[in-house]
C-alpha cells in the first residue's frame, strides 16, 4: 500500500511537471489518425504533413513568445471508436491544447461527442468527409479542412456527365462514411439525369468479393463507382469485377484514391477516374517541394489537408494569444478566411508575424483553405485518371 | 444469341465459382468426415490447420520466389505445396501426441473431444496469427487466367464474357486427383482397408490384429494432407486471411453433414451441394431473365433471393433441414 501510494504520489507529481512544462513555451497538438486499419496506407504522409507545419512553426520561435509544439501520435483504427475514444482521453490526460482528427467520419463523430464536446477540446479533421458532421451539433468545437461528401456527390456527377456517362452501378463500404457519400451520388447524379441501377453495400475484409460483384453485375450499368476503401473491401470489389468481366471502369472517389491502389491492380485499372479533395496551384506546389525535402509525400491523398488542420491551430492561437480551446476555437475562421493577407505553406512565421502585430491574415494554405457554413472547407476537388498505373491529376474542380 | 449470353452469363457467375469454391469444401470437408470416421469426433480446429497449412506453403512459396524459383505458368504455391504438408503433418502429429492421446487413452466421450479441438483451434489461430499477422496475404503468381472475359467476348462476339481463372482450373484438376488417390488408397492398400476396418467396428479391428496408433497416424497425416491442400487452393483463389478460415468451418462442416458425416462420397457431393445453394440463393438473377424472358416479362427488380451478406446463412439453413429431416445426411453417413 505504502509503495502504491508513494507511486501515485510520484507519477502525479511527474504529470504536474508535464502540465506546467506546457505552459512554460511547449503547446501539444494530437495527431489522432487511423495509423492502422482501412486507409493506413494514407495516414502515415498525414501526420508528417502536420507534424511538418509543427516544426516549421516551432523552428521560427513566433508563436506565443517562442513556444515550441510538440506532436503526439495516436491510432483511431479508422473504423474502431472504442479505441479512438480512449486513445482522444489520453491525449487529452497528456495535455493537448488541440486535436488534429480524426479521420474517418465513423470514429471522428465518436470522438467529438464522447471526448471533444464533454472536455471542450477544439477539433480540426484533415479528412472526415461524411455530411452527417455538418449538422451535428458541436458546440463550435468542430472544424475541418476537407469538403463535406455532399459537396464530394455534386463534383462526381460533373466528372460523369462531362464523359458521358449516362448510369452507373454504386457500391459502398457499409459505414458513415460510405453510406454519406454513397447518398450524395445518387441525389447529385439523379438530379442531373443520370441513372443509378443499383446502390448496395459492401462488408470490409472479406476473402471473396465475386457474390457481390454478381449482383452489381445484373443491375447493369455504363462503369461501377466503388465508394470504399483502397486497401480493403474496394480493392476486393474491383479485382472480383475485373476478373469476372463485369466491369473495366471504375469511378473512384476520395477513400479509393491512394499509389497502393493502381499498384495492387495492376494495368487493368487505366482509365478509371475518380476524384479527391485537394488543390492545384501555388500551394499545393509549395507543399509538394517542401515535403520533398523533409522525406515524404505531401501530395498524397489528404496530407495537404493535415498540414492546414495544424496550421490553422497555430495561426488561431496566435490570433487569440492563448492556447485555451475556449479562446481560440473562435479564432479559426478569422484566420481561414479572408480578409487579410494570404498566406501559403511555408509562410507560417510570416504569417504568425503578422497576428502578432495585430493584423488579419487569410489562410490559403496546401489545399485552399475556405471554411464556409459550420466551419467546413467549401471544396476544391482534384479530377484524377488512371494513367499507366500512376494516378494523374486531369484538372481541379 | 441471347440464349448463348444467358449460358455464358450463368457460367461465368454461376458454374465456375461455384465448381472451384465447391472443390474447396469438399476437400476442407473430407478431412473433417476421416477425422469422424476414424477418430469419432468433429474437429473444429479443422478450418485453422488448414490456415497453418497454408501459412507454410505461403512461407515456402516466398522463400521460392526470393532465390527465383518459379513454375512456368503455374503458380509457385503448387511446387511449394509437398513442404507445407510436410509442416503441417508435424503439426498435427505432435498436436496428436501431447493432446488427444491423452483423451484416447482415458476413453474420452465424443463430445470431451469436441471440446478439446476448440482449444486447440484457438491455439492453432494464434499461432498462425503469430507467425504471418492477422493481415492478408498474397503469394499468388504465374497467368492469372486461363481465359479472361474480354478475349473471351473478341473471340466469341458475345457480349457476355466468361471468365476462368488459372487458380479456378488448378483447384478442380487438384481435387479430382486429390480424391482419387484418396479413394485408392481407402480401397486397394492394405493400411486403407485396415482404417475403414477401424471406423466401422473398432472392436472387430483390433481383435483381427490391427494397430490402432497406427491407424490413427496415418489419419492424421492424410487429414494434414488434404487441409494444406484445401487452405492453399483457397488461398490462391481467393485470399489468405487467418480470419477468413475460421469461417469457413460453418461451410465445411455443413458439407460433412449434409453428406453424411464419415462417408467421404458425401462430404464431396455436400461441398458441392453447399457451394452451389449458397451461390444461387445470392446471386441477382435479372441478367439472365434479361436475356431468357420476352421483352414485357423483363424484370425491374434484381431478383435476387438473399442479399450476399446472408451467404453463410445459407449454409446454416441447409443444415439445420438436413439435421431435422434426415440427421444421418444424405448418403447415410453416422447420426450425430
Amino acid at each position: 500500500m505504502k509503495k502504491l501510494l508513494m507511486a501515485t504520489a510520484a507519477s502525479a507529481l511527474m504529470a504536474s511537471a508535464a502540465f506546467s512544462g506546457a505552459n512554460a513555451g511547449e503547446v501539444k497538438l494530437g495527431i489522432l489518425i487511423g495509423f492502422t486499419g482501412p486507409i493506413e496506407s494514407l495516414t502515415g504522409p498525414m501526420a508528417a504533413g502536420a507534424e511538418l507545419a509543427m516544426k516549421e512553426v516551432s523552428d521560427s520561435g513566433k508563436l506565443l513568445d517562442g513556444s515550441t509544439v510538440t506532436p503526439m501520435r495516436a491510432d483511431t483504427g479508422c473504423i474502431d471508436n472504442g479505441l479512438a475514444t480512449s486513445n482522444a482521453e489520453r491525449l487529452i490526460a497528456d495535455g493537448i491544447a488541440g486535436l488534429i482528427g480524426g479521420d474517418c467520419s465513423g470514429v471522428t463523430g465518436a470522438i467529438l461527442q464522447n471526448v471533444a464536446i464533454p472536455n471542450g477540446m477544439v477539433m480540426i479533421s484533415p479528412s472526415a468527409t461524411s455530411p452527417g458532421l455538418s449538422t451535428m451539433e458541436d458546440n463550435g468545437l468542430f472544424f475541418r479542412t476537407s469538403p463535406s461528401d455532399a459537396r464530394e456527390g455534386q463534383v462526381m456527377a460533373d466528372i460523369l456527365t462531362d464523359r458521358g456517362i449516362k448510369s452507373i452501378a454504386l457500391t459502398y463500404t457499409n459505414n458513415d462514411y460510405g453510406k454519406g457519400l454513397a447518398d450524395a451520388i445518387v441525389t447529385s447524379f439523379e438530379a442531373v439525369g443520370g441513372e443509378v441501377t443499383i446502390s448496395a453495400a459492401h462488408e470490409d475484409g472479406k476473402a471473396d468479393y465475386s457474390a457481390e460483384v454478381g449482383a452489381l453485375a445484373s443491375a447493369g450499368g455504363d462503369i461501377l463507382v466503388v465508394a470504399g476503401y483502397l486497401d480493403q473491401g474496394g480493392l476486393g470489389i474491383i479485382e472480383a469485377s475485373l476478373d469476372s468481366g463485369a466491369y473495366d471502369t471504375f469511378g473512384l472517389p476520395g477513400g479509393m484514391i491512394g499509389d497502393s491502389l493502381p499498384k495492387n491492380v495492376g494495368p487493368d485499372l487505366n482509365g478509371s477516374f475518380g476524384q479527391i479533395a485537394g488543390s492545384g496551384g501555388k500551394g499545393t506546389d509549395a507543399l509538394a517541394a517542401m515535403s520533398k525535402a523533409a522525406g515524404f509525400d505531401g501530395t498524397s491523398p489528404y496530407a495537404p489537408e493535415s498540414y492546414d488542420a495544424a496550421a490553422l491551430f497555430m495561426l488561431a492561437m496566435q490570433a487569440a494569444n492563448s492556447t485555451d480551446p475556449a479562446v481560440y476555437g473562435a479564432k479559426i475562421l478569422d484566420v481561414a478566411n479572408a480578409p487579410g493577407e494570404k498566406i501559403y505553406p511555408g509562410e507560417l512565421a510570416k504569417g504568425l508575424e503578422i497576428l502578432a502585430g495585430g493584423g488579419e491574415i487569410d489562410y490559403v494554405g496546401a489545399s485552399a483553405v475556405e471554411l464556409i457554413g459550420p466551419g467546413e472547407s467549401a471544396g476544391s476537388y482534384r479530377e484524377i485518371e488512371v494513367k499507366d498505373g500512376k494516378n494523374t491529376t486531369v484538372k481541379f474542380r | 444469341m441471347d440464349f448463348l449470353n444467358a449460358i455464358v452469363a450463368i457460367a461465368n457467375y454461376i458454374l465456375v465459382p461455384g465448381i472451384a469454391y465447391g472443390s474447396q469444401l469438399a476437400l476442407g470437408a473430407l478431412g473433417v468426415t476421416l477425422i469422424y470416421g476414424i477418430l469419432r469426433f468433429s474437429n473444429f480446429a479443422h478450418g485453422d490447420t488448414m490456415a497453418f497449412g497454408a501459412m507454410m506453403t505461403i512461407l515456402v512459396t516466398w522463400a521460392m520466389q526470393s532465390v527465383g524459383i518459379s513454375f512456368g505458368p503455374l503458380p509457385t504455391a503448387l511446387l511449394a505445396l509437398p513442404f507445407g504438408i510436410l509442416g503441417t503433418m508435424g503439426l498435427v502429429l505432435l498436436t496428436d501426441r501431447m493432446v488427444y492421446r491423452f483423451y484416447r487413452e482415458q476413453k474420452a466421450k465424443p463430445v470431451i473431444l469436441v471440446i478439446v479441438s476448440m482449444g486447440v483451434m484457438f491455439i492453432m489461430n494464434g499461432l498462425v496469427r503469430f507467425i504471418i499477422g492477422p493481415n492478408g496475404q498474397k503469394f499468388a503468381d504465374g497467368e492469372r487466367y486461363i481465359i479472361s472475359a474480354r478475349d473471351f467476348k473478341a473471340m466469341t462476339g458475345l457480349s457476355e464474357g466468361l471468365s476462368i481463372r488459372t487458380t479456378q482450373g488448378i483447384t478442380l484438376v487438384t481435387a479430382i486427383i486429390v480424391v482419387a488417390l484418396l479413394f485408392w488408397f481407402l480401397n486397394r492398400t492394405r493400411t486403407g482397408k485396415s482404417m475403414r476396418a477401424y471406423s466401422d467396428n473398432e472392436d472387430l479391428a483390433l481383435l483381427s490384429g490391427i494397430n490402432p496408433e497406427r491407424v490413427v497416424m496415418y489419419t492424421w497425416l492424410i487429414v494434414a494432407a488434404l487441409a494444406t491442400i484445401a487452405g492453399t487452393l483457397y488461398g490462391l483463389d481467393k485470399s489468405f486471411k487467418p480470419f477468413v478460415y475460421f469461417q469457413l468451418l460453418l461451410p465445411i462442416f455443413a458439407s460433412a453433414i449434409v453428406g453424411g458425416l464419415g462417408n467421404p462420397l458425401g462430404a464431396i457431393a455436400g461441398g458441392f451441394i453447399i457451394a452451389f445453394s449458397e451461390v444461387t440463393i445470392t446471386y441477382a438473377w435479372k441478367k439472365v431473365l434479361k436475356y431468357l424472358l420476352p421483352e414485357q416479362f423483363e424484370p425491374t427488380t434484381l431478383v435476387q433471393l438473399l442479399s450476399t451478406d446472408y451467404k453463410f446463412a445459407v449454409s446454416f439453413a441447409i443444415l439445420l433441414i438436413v439435421l431435422l429431416f434426415r440427421p444421418t445426411g444424405l448418403f447415410r453417413g453416422k447420426s450425430i
